[in-house]
This record gives C-alpha cells, sequence and structure tokens, in this order.
C-alpha cells in the first residue's frame, strides 16, 4: 500500500516505523546522546528513535527540541525518517540546520493521521510518497 | 512564496554574506513548512538559543559568525548556562562549560545584546504596541503580546537567531491580526473581591489559564485593572508553564483587549468557563509537590526579579537573617541598578545568593537533589522537579521570607 504525504524536508529512506503514542518533548525526553526515550511516564520509554521511521502525530513542549534533533543528527544517532502528523516547524528546523552544517539529512513527512504502526517497514521515496512492506 | 527582490537576492548568493543567507534560508524554510506564503519584516528579536543544550548548537552559531552574519534588528539574548559574573557558581563538566561559555560568545559577536535575562522587557527591550518582533523564552513571548500588544509566535532554537539575522519573520500565526482574537472566554467577573488581594493570585491564575487554554488564545474577563508589570509577568511566566500560551487578552489590561467583545472579535466565544474559587485552590495545591515542613531553600525570580520585587524582598526580610540560602536570580542590568543604592550587598548580608544571566532550573546550581525548593514562582514550581530533583513548595514572597528564615514552610495567618 502507498499514501502520498507533503514532503516538508525531501529525501528518501527505509526502515522499521517506530510510532509514539503519546504526544512527547524531544527536550526532556529524547536523549541526544542515543536516542533513548528517557520520560518514565511515556509509553515508549526505553525505546530508542535511532535508524527508526518515527512517527508522531503530535509534538509538545520546549522549542529547544530543534537543538535535540540537532544533536542526534551530529551523533549519528538520529531516526532515519520523520512522519508528523501535524504541521510544525520544530524538528525540522534541526534537520535544516544540520544540511546547512554539512552534516547528514533526514526526510520530515507531513500527513495527517498517519496509519503506521510500530514495526511496519516504511519505504519513503521522493515526493512524499511512502510504501508499506 | 512571495519573496521581496532584496530576498531572493541573498538566496542567490547575489548580494549579503554567507551567513545572512543561512538564515534567510532558514526563515524561508520554516514559512514554507508553516504554510505562509510570505515574510514579515521585524523590529527586533529575543535569543532563546543562546541557552547550551549540545555541541551542535554552538558549532551552528559559530558558523554563522564565520559567515559573516550579523543580527539586522536589535536583538536581547535570553539566559545562558553560566553565570558570567560568577563562572564557578554553575557545577557543569568541563567540556559543557567550555562549550556554553563559546555558545554565548557566538551570540555576542553576531551583535546580540547581552542582556542575559529572561525578562528583556526589564532590560528596556519593549515593543511597541502593534509592532511585529520574532521572540523566543516563552514567559517573554507571552509578555510582549499580552501586555505590549507587539506580535510574535514562540519562536525556538535556530529559528530566533535566524529571524533577527533575516530581519524578517514567517507570516503566520500571531503576527497575523486575525489569528489574535479570542476563542475562548474565561469569566473571572464573579470570584469574591477578596480573590484579588491574595499575594499570589497573579501565579495562581496563569498556572489555570495555561492549563484550560493549552494553545487556544483566551480573554480573561474580571480581573481588576491596573496589575502591575510583576504581577503581569507571573500571570504570563505560568500560563506559558502550564500551557502553550503566547498570547491571553486580560480584559482592561491588554491593549487589544479594552472589553470582552472586541478581544473576542465581536463573535460568541467557541467555549465560556466560568472560574471559580475552588478551581483556583485545586491549582495552588498543584503547584506544591511536598507538604509544609522542612524547606532546604528559597528561589526566587522565574521571570527574573525586579528591582521592585528586590526591594519588597528587603522589606520583607526586615533585617533579620535566613537560615537557608534564598537565590535570586535576576538580569544583570536589575543588579547593577541595585548596586548604586546598596541594596545588593544588604541582601547578600541576609543570606541571598544572586544567580545572574542564568537561573537555578535551567544549569546545575542548586546543591544536587533531592531536596525541598520553596518559591513564589508557579515556573519554577512547574519546573523545579524535573530540572533539578528539588520537590517545590509554592507559597507568597512573605511565606518564602518567613521560611527561609525559620528553615521550614511558615505560612501567612
Amino acid at each position: 500500500m502507498t499514501w502520498l504525504a507533503d514532503p516538508l524536508i525531501d529525501g528518501t529512506a527505509s526502515g522499521p516505523a517506530l510510532r509514539l503514542d503519546q504526544p512527547i518533548s524531544f527536550w526532556g525526553g529524547v536523549d541526544p546522546a542515543d536516542g533513548r526515550i528517557t520520560r518514565p511516564d511515556h509509553p515508549q520509554h526505553g525505546a530508542c528513535v535511532s535508524g527508526m521511521v518515527l512517527v508522531i502525530e503530535r509534538l509538545i513542549g520546549s522549542s529547544s527540541s530543534s537543538a535535540v534533533m540537532l544533536e542526534l543528527l551530529r551523533c549519528g544517532q538520529a531516526p532515519c525518517a520523520l512522519i508528523v502528523g501535524a504541521r510544525d516547524a520544530i524538528l525540522p528546523i534541526g534537520v535544516l540546520v544540520a544540511g546547512q552544517m554539512g552534516w547528514a539529512t533526514i526526510p520530515v513527512l507531513h500527513l495527517a493521521d498517519p496509519p503506521f504502526r510500530t514495526g511496519d517497514i516504511l519505504t519513503l521515496c521522493a515526493g512524499g510518497h511512502i510504501e508499506r512492506a | 512564496m512571495h519573496l521581496a527582490p532584496e530576498d531572493r537576492a541573498i538566496l542567490a548568493g547575489e548580494t549579503g554574506s554567507g551567513g545572512h543567507r543561512m538564515a534567510l534560508e532558514i526563515v524561508t524554510s520554516a514559512a514554507r513548512m508553516l504554510g505562509a506564503d510570505r515574510l514579515v519584516e521585524i523590529a527586533s528579536g529575543h535569543i532563546d538559543g543562546c541557552l547550551y543544550h549540545g555541541a551542535s548548537g554552538t558549532l551552528f552559531c559559530e558558523k554563522l559568525v564565520e559567515e559573516g552574519a550579523q543580527v539586522a534588528v536589535p536583538a536581547t539574548t535570553n539566559v545562558g548556562a553560566l553565570n558570567l559574573l560568577k563562572p564557578d557558581q554553575c557545577r557543569l563538566a568541563p567540556d559543557a562549560r567550555k562549550m556554553a561559555f563559546r555558545l554565548m560568545v557566538a551570540h555576542e559577536r553576531l551583535g546580540c545584546r547581552p542582556s542575559w535575562t529572561c525578562a528583556p522587557y526589564q532590560a528596556g527591550a519593549r515593543p511597541a504596541l502593534g509592532q511585529q518582533i520574532a521572540w523566543g523564552e516563552s514567559n517573554a513571548v507571552a509578555f510582549a503580546n499580552t501586555v505590549l500588544g507587539a506580535r510574535t509566535n514562540r519562536y525556538g532554537d535556530f529559528l530566533d537567531i535566524a529571524c533577527a539575522i533575516a530581519g524578517r519573520a514567517p507570516y503566520y500565526g500571531l503576527h497575523v491580526p486575525g489569528r489574535r482574537l479570542a476563542r475562548l472566554l474565561l469569566d473571572a467577573t464573579t470570584l469574591p473581591p477578596g480573590t484579588w488581594q491574595d499575594a499570589s493570585i497573579y501565579p495562581v491564575l496563569g498556572a489555570l489559564v495555561g492549563r484550560l487554554a493549552g494553545e487556544t488564545v483566551c480573554a480573561v474577563d474580571g480581573v481588576p485593572p491596573g496589575a502591575t508589570d510583576d504581577q503581569m509577568k507571573a500571570l504570563c511566566a505560568a500560563a506559558a508553564a502550564t500551557g502553550a500560551v503566547a498570547l491571553t487578552h486580560i480584559i482592561g489590561t491588554t491593549p487589544e483587549a479594552p472589553d470582552r467583545a472586541t478581544a473576542l472579535g465581536h463573535r460568541r466565544p467557541e467555549e465560556t468557563i466560568r472560574l471559580s474559587p475552588a478551581m483556583l485552590d485545586e491549582e495552588r495545591r498543584r503547584l506544591s509537590q511536598a507538604p509544609d515542613g522542612p524547606i532546604d531553600c528559597v528561589a526566587l525570580g522565574s521571570p527574573h526579579f525586579s528591582a521592585a520585587e528586590c526591594l519588597e524582598l528587603l522589606r520583607l526580610a526586615g533585617g533579620r537573617p535566613f537560615r537557608r540560602p534564598v537565590y535570586v536570580c535576576a538580569g544583570r542590568q536589575t543588579l547593577e541598578g541595585l548596586a548604586t543604592d546598596g541594596i545588593d550587598t544588604a541582601l547578600t548580608d541576609l543570606g541571598v545568593i544572586f544567580v545572574t544571566d542564568t537561573c537555578v532550573v535551567v544549569t546545575p546550581i542548586l546543591p544536587e537533589g533531592p531536596g525541598v525548593l520553596m518559591t513564589n514562582s508557579a515556573k519554577f514550581a512547574h519546573y523545579a522537579m524535573g530540572n533539578t530533583g528539588h520537590l517545590p513548595v509554592f507559597g507568597t514572597l512573605a511565606e518564602c521570607v518567613a521560611s527561609a528564615r525559620a528553615g521550614r514552610v511558615v505560612r501567612s495567618p
């Protein structure tokens, strides 16, 4: 099955999905050094975002999450792609800045009510196309 | 995207520095992501990105400097991770300390005014009614919109400095007049008159506003006119901590909200909530996470304490020394003003520890937790446990003073 998302930052990626079942603030919620979700009260506490297609319906909290995103990219601990359910510039700006620094970046796609579950194997093609194996 | 010819030339590399182009690329990309079809010129910036979160942020700002970027509009700096006046006050590891210092220096080299305060409106940065600005730091954003009537969204790391360098921001959200109208009405007109005599009503009301409003622009009717800047500062900071509030129409105080109809744009509110004394009591209870008992310290000044608040602290202390440390976070400009009258020395002699350029919940200054911290700030109460390991107890300034003297929570009769 395929979906067409709005590419906030275009690119290609492939990997297993990790869906966050509750909104999260990356600042204070994700360890930039190893990509682990550190908030004890979050349903995905302990999971690691590194290398995953991270599916986030809603972001909350600090706008310093941009800085955490950038740090994950610099440390090589970032997800391989982001699929966000709401238009927001906080995480994409971290990705954008990484591009300006000459570091590896990742695609960021906007798709309302993303239907993906943790463990789905997703392939993201240029232009916002998403395929589920 | 509609861009001015000079912006197109900068993006094409035909004019301006490489750093200017980097900044404008970030601003235009953010505009595209947010669905804005143009940029708006801004009159000032307040930069939150000078607080250290990792080496990458420092490297980015230093690259902007190397590429010749300079802010195009007056820009003040929010707190950093270090007290530059007392470098040993903060317990950051040596590597992090070095990078945090380099980050603050890079902001100065970009042309920012080194105010190092979360209350720039106490340090002369007071944008005019209707002025478009791009500010970071949630309390400063809420104050600028709510009290001054300036127009800004909540700008975060990287986009804040990019807007200040570009002199422009994406035209969306609270920059747009129609998006500033209240959709939710909080009716405080039936609260008993005594409510407003309570010295901690403003932070408590603010915390309640944030919890009820979330991200929605709301109007609060029934707050007596004449609230001071410090009272509004406490209200705005609390609302921006418990919610994502960037603008609250305090009817009769907010310049855009002389009356209910104007605040609501002459429409019916989507929802009306009548505030009750029980709701305020419940909100006040939430701000304390430890029972009344022994305390380890008092922390004041989130947002940064004003000169008037420092004087009130000195008056309440009545010359009797504190048994527990009282951390007062304040801007260096405020402290310079106090020094001319010897107020700072008088407070230090009683046991006050001044923290400038930063604050006790964003960088390790307090002794390591666990511990109990008493405060009159709803914002400190909200962030204390997560950021410092200290359980907060909330009280009025007079209660904080009496408790610091006793070493345990003392409530006013």
